[in-house]
């Protein structure tokens, strides 16, 4: 791959310098320490992940991103506890947690609304769960779909909804229980372009103006960089941490950005973890032209 | 577009009528086999015996035979028989039948012992409720336990499958000695037969509910219990209520083992009697009767899912 004439993506204007330096005071949230996780198959053991270490400040954003198979959904659907780690500790605000729990919000890539259930009935879900009555909960649950812009919509069934707004009700129902830390496993990874893009200055909205701590699972490079505070890189084969990187690109960010020089150093530099140049070739394509095409055209090119 | 196109949904108005030909195709060959006389009537019902000495009036014979003695006579030159191209006893003519749907609800059984056809009716009713009844308050919840824990799969599951390859009609005389002779020992063939099939078949169903939205529940802070009542239970019920349905049916094809055990009575009772007496065209109503309420009672359901379910797609 060509490698453009690009800034060192760890140049940070001193803006963006003091603000990592202000972050990093800030209390843990979440803490990872040596998470490790095996499968057993027909094979013997895979590892998925191997000693992740990692700690999420206050309020911050932090995307993981790493190449398919670097078990990126494992880390998370352990640290939302519907998987066990073989070893390895999580802390939330200090405490060591196991069990799946409202404290720590999750939303799917699947939307997992229940289709039985209206927006609002979604969203008061948790809150029912939590001891709140039924006419408080429903109040609240109004606030959210005000909040989310889906007010029309309050007594619609899920399947009466577009891809974007199923994940607007999804990561209302998951923040009404008031989590300290949002947990999303690729989230508009079935959403369209602009949709997406929308879903994305959404959600920055929300981190703004909600005391919310993110961790947030992608594949894609762009929305990692534009959203991201840190970005942890994950290689595969073991699991196990790449890098983790400061994006330099300040906040708050707006879609401007994108052409930046901090961004697209920061973008490049994160690709060629992901897909370091191959010198075997193993992923090219060795096709020769087998079949004798008549054709007019003698090379696309 | 032509008609049969993969994977379309012909035009409403085409529905229908083509639904409408599924019943008129097998009443027309009905009425075709029954008043058209050269396509089958392998009988001849005599109207006058003539001189031959074995046919009396109304007898219906083969007509090879009727052909041969016909033959004789002319031969003989003795009085020549006469008769009519008929069907069987056991295939009446649809006016026939229409008749005797119609006197089945206004005139007195010709017996003291015999049962109107709607109380025989009435009482296999009764026995299909009772039996399925009973069967779904336990099945139903013990296969949503099944599905949802694996603790309940392995302890009950292994032994109902070993159970429900055991005919159930196989217990009828222990369901008499312990139950007595009249409706109990019915009701519990019904359960019997129903019962264990259900508990495997909602379990089955209750695995099939979408496993993301248990995980999403955990992360929204539900307990067990809550897990169970507030997303399996909905979650599941539009396929509950189809399963149902379906078991439904099958117990109706149990009633048939279940009715002849004990004192004979109901529905099977009423057409075996009419059926020994030879009155066919009561066979048949009562079987069209059945048909009826059978169909009747799907469609009633069906009407009802589609109002009890709203969240889901229209099918």
């Amino acid at each position: 791959m060509t490698k453009f004439d690009l800034p060192d993506y760890k140049i940070q204007s001193s803006e963006v310098k003091d603000r990592f330096d202000r972050l990093k005071q800030r209390p843990i949230t979440m803490e990872v320490k040596g998470l490790s996780k095996e499968f057993p198959t027909l094979n013997g053991k895979v590892t998925a992940l191997k000693d992740v270490n990692l700690s999420i400040y206050k309020r911050e954003f932090v995307c993981v991103i790493g190449p398919s198979g670097c078990g990126k959904s494992t880390l998370i659907r352990i640290l939302a506890g519907l998987e066990t780690a073989t070893s390895g500790q999580i802390l939330l605000d200090g405490e060591p947690v196991a069990k799946p729990g409202p404290e720590r919000g999750m939303v799917f890539q699947g939307y997992t609304l229940f289709p039985w259930l209206t927006v609002k009935q979604n969203i008061m879900f948790g809150l029912i769960e939590s001891g709140m009555g039924k006419n408080a909960a429903e109040s609240e649950a109004r606030q959210w779909t005000n909040l989310i812009g889906l007010d029309a919509f309050e007594n619609h069934y899920p399947r009466q909804l577009s891809g974007g707004m199923k994940q607007r009700v999804a990561i209302a129902r998951a923040l009404a229980n008031q989590p300290k830390i949002l947990l999303m496993d690729e989230p508009f990874g079935a959403l369209d372009a602009q949709t997406r893009a929308k879903m994305q200055a959404y959600l920055m909205e929300i981190w703004k103006n909600i005391d919310i701590t993110v961790l947030f699972i992608t594949h894609d490079l762009d929305e990692a960089v534009y959203l991201a505070d840190r970005i942890l890189v994950l290689r595969a084969n073991p699991g196990e941490v790449e890098e983790l990187i400061e994006v330099p690109v300040p906040q708050p960010r707006n879609p401007s950005q994108f052409l930046s020089p901090e961004f697209l150093a920061t973008k490049q530099h994160i690709e060629q973890l992901i897909h370091p140049p191959t010198d075997n070739g193993a992923d090219n394509l060795d096709l020769v032209r087998m079949v004798h095409v008549k054709s007019d055209v003698g090379s696309v090119f | 577009m032509s008609i049969l196109s993969v994977n379309r949904t012909m035009p409403k108005k085409q529905r229908s009528l083509v639904a409408l030909l599924s019943f008129a195709i097998p009443i027309i060959t009905w009425c075709l086999v029954s008043y058209v006389p050269f396509l089958w009537h392998p009988f001849t019902q005599i109207t006058d015996p003539g001189s031959v000495s074995f046919f009396r009036e109304e007898m219906l014979v083969k007509n090879e035979v009727f052909e041969a003695e016909t033959a004789k006579a002319i031969e003989a030159s003795i009085d020549v028989p006469q008769g009519v191209p008929a069907n069987p006893l056991y295939l009446p003519a649809p006016h026939e039948v229409a008749t005797a749907f119609v006197t089945a609800f206004t005139a007195e059984p010709k017996r003291r012992s015999e049962k109107w056809l709607h109380e025989s009716l009435w009482s296999s009713i009764q026995v299909i409720f009772w039996g399925f009844f009973l069967s779904s308050i336990i099945g139903i919840p013990l296969g949503i336990l099944a599905g949802t824990f694996d603790f309940f799969s392995r302890l009950f599951e292994p032994f109902i499958e070993f159970f429900r390859y055991l005919p159930a009609p196989a217990f009828g005389a222990l369901a008499v000695a312990v139950l007595g002779i009249y409706q109990a020992p019915k009701i519990a063939i019904i359960f019997i037969g129903t019962f264990f099939q259900q508990v495997l078949v909602v379990a089955n169903t209750t695995r099939k509910l979408d496993p993301s939205l248990l995980e999403a529940g955990q992360t929204l802070g539900a307990s067990n219990r809550s897990l169970v009542m507030r997303i399996v239970i909905p979650g599941i019920l539009p396929d509950l209520y189809r399963d149902t349905r379906i078991l439904l049916g099958w117990a109706w094809t149990y009633l048939i083992v279940a009715e002849l055990i004990g004192t004979s009575s109901g529905i099977t009772w009423f057409i075996t009697q009419q059926a020994r007496y030879k009155n066919f065209d009561n066979v048949f109503a009562a079987i069209i009767m059945i048909g009826l309420l059978g169909l009747m009672i799907d469609l009633l359901l069906a009407w009802l899912g589609r109002r009890l379910f709203p969240w889901q797609k229209a099918q």
